[in-house]
């Protein structure tokens, strides 16, 4: 039962993260809650899609389909990460100083909102088809099913109430600061998912590994232990990463990053002018 | 800017040996999961080298390979053979265990190639 509690628990995490910092990302957007519930249902959706072909997937492409199927997802999700963030730099900080200004949510438009839909959906999606897999796997081998299913639900809850308490914890932080933190939380979790996103693409052998275990941190953090699983959810953690991963968390880190920077600049006043007058 | 170009051209020079290097075959080793344990539960791979594992599942539920050591995870449903690549890895030893049956674990012993 404690085996199967973990294992749900560890799956349910990574999803259940990411939908807490994009919801504490799009604070005081006006409909947020409707679209990240849509994501979720979605996943929910395309995870029990995934999870009942998962034969067929896994065996297409040579038996490479898991990987690539999981590295677009993953790839898709950086995109939309990235996407928030830029469009974010642009229009933060009017947002946080309208919301404090009318004192309730803002409307932004769909498109923002689609876009972490977007994120959620991936985010489920991926996670979820594990999870069905999983509780698959316990039914079908028929071992202790009443023990299993306690277990797997205590998991499922505790992995959602990891998610609430990071939300919580998130709200607490002042506006002004807030999209300032899940900036650079989204940043650090779109350049970890890049660096997985190349680690499946090494393991279908579509790209090379160049080198193999460039560091091994697994004496400093193990990279199973909570801690450990947790800072690879959220900053990208990786005790023995290949160098092509390392390419693909700094390639992420600097093409999101310069993108938000270079939109962000502050303008010659000139040109400011010249775009107000005309 | 004739370095430029020397640099450019050593650049997609290297590129070449490492798509080289990666699009030669890799050995084949074989792995199996059956009622639930991995089978054998070590295997001796070659340092330095790619190596593709076959890993069939002859159970008839879903198993996952995962390896923190090796940084692979894959799912391999019932009564399917994938194929997942390592390496190139340094001597040493790596664990691997079923992510959906902790308790299936298995070990992969890398040694120096022969000379």
């Amino acid at each position: 039962m404690l085996a199967t509690g973990i294992i749900m628990f560890r799956e349910v995490l990574e999803a259940a993260l990411i939908v807490s910092i994009v919801m504490a990302a799009a604070k005081g957007v006006a409909g947020r809650g409707r679209w990240v519930g849509y994501g979720i249902a979605l996943g929910i959706v395309g995870a029990c899609l995934v999870a009942a072909f998962a034969g067929v997937i896994a065996q297409a492409v040579q038996g490479r389909g898991q990987e690539l199927l999981n590295a677009a997802v993953l790839l898709l999700a950086v995109a939309m990460l990235g996407w928030h963030n830029v469009w974010m730099s642009h229009h933060g900080k009017a947002l946080a100083q309208q919301m404090k200004a009318i004192g309730h949510d803002v409307a932004v438009g769909d498109k923002p909102l689609s876009v972490l839909m977007v994120v959620v959906t991936m985010a489920v999606l991926r996670e979820g088809s594990e999870v069905v897999l999983f509780g698959y796997g316990i039914y079908a081998s028929g071992a202790h099913a009443i023990s299993m299913l306690t277990g797997a639900v205590g998991g499922l809850v505790l992995g959602v109430a990891s998610g609430v308490l990071l939300y919580k914890g998130l709200l607490r932080i002042p506006t002004r600061h807030l999209f300032a933190v899940t900036g650079w939380m989204i940043l650090l979790l779109a350049a970890g998912l890049a660096a997985d996103a190349a680690g499946l693409l090494t393991q279908a052998g579509v790209l090379p590994a160049i080198r193999e275990g460039i560091w091994n941190t697994s004496w400093l953090l193990n990279e199973q232990s909570l801690l450990g699983r947790l800072l690879h959810i959220l900053v990208g953690y990786s005790q023995r990463p290949s160098a092509m991963q390392l390419i693909f968390y700094v390639a992420a880190l600097a093409i999101i990053g310069g993108l938000m920077w270079a939109i962000n600049r502050p303008r010659p006043a000139r040109v400011a002018a010249e775009e107000a007058n005309g | 800017m004739s370095h430029i170009r020397l640099g450019i051209i050593a650049m997609l020079f290297s590129l070449l040996l490492v798509a080289q290097a990666w699009a030669a075959p890799a050995p084949v080793v074989r792995l199996v999961i059956k009622n639930q344990s991995f089978e054998p539960q070590t295997l001796t791979l070659p340092a330095g080298e790619q190596i593709e594992i076959m890993v069939k599942n002859a159970d008839t539920f879903p198993a996952e390979f995962e390896s923190a050591d090796l940084n692979r995870e894959k799912v391999i449903p019932g009564g399917t053979t994938l194929p997942l690549y390592v390496g190139p890895l340094r001597p040493g030893s790596y664990q691997f265990f079923n992510d959906f049956h902790p308790s299936s674990t298995g070990t992969i012993v890398v040694v120096p190639p022969k000379q």
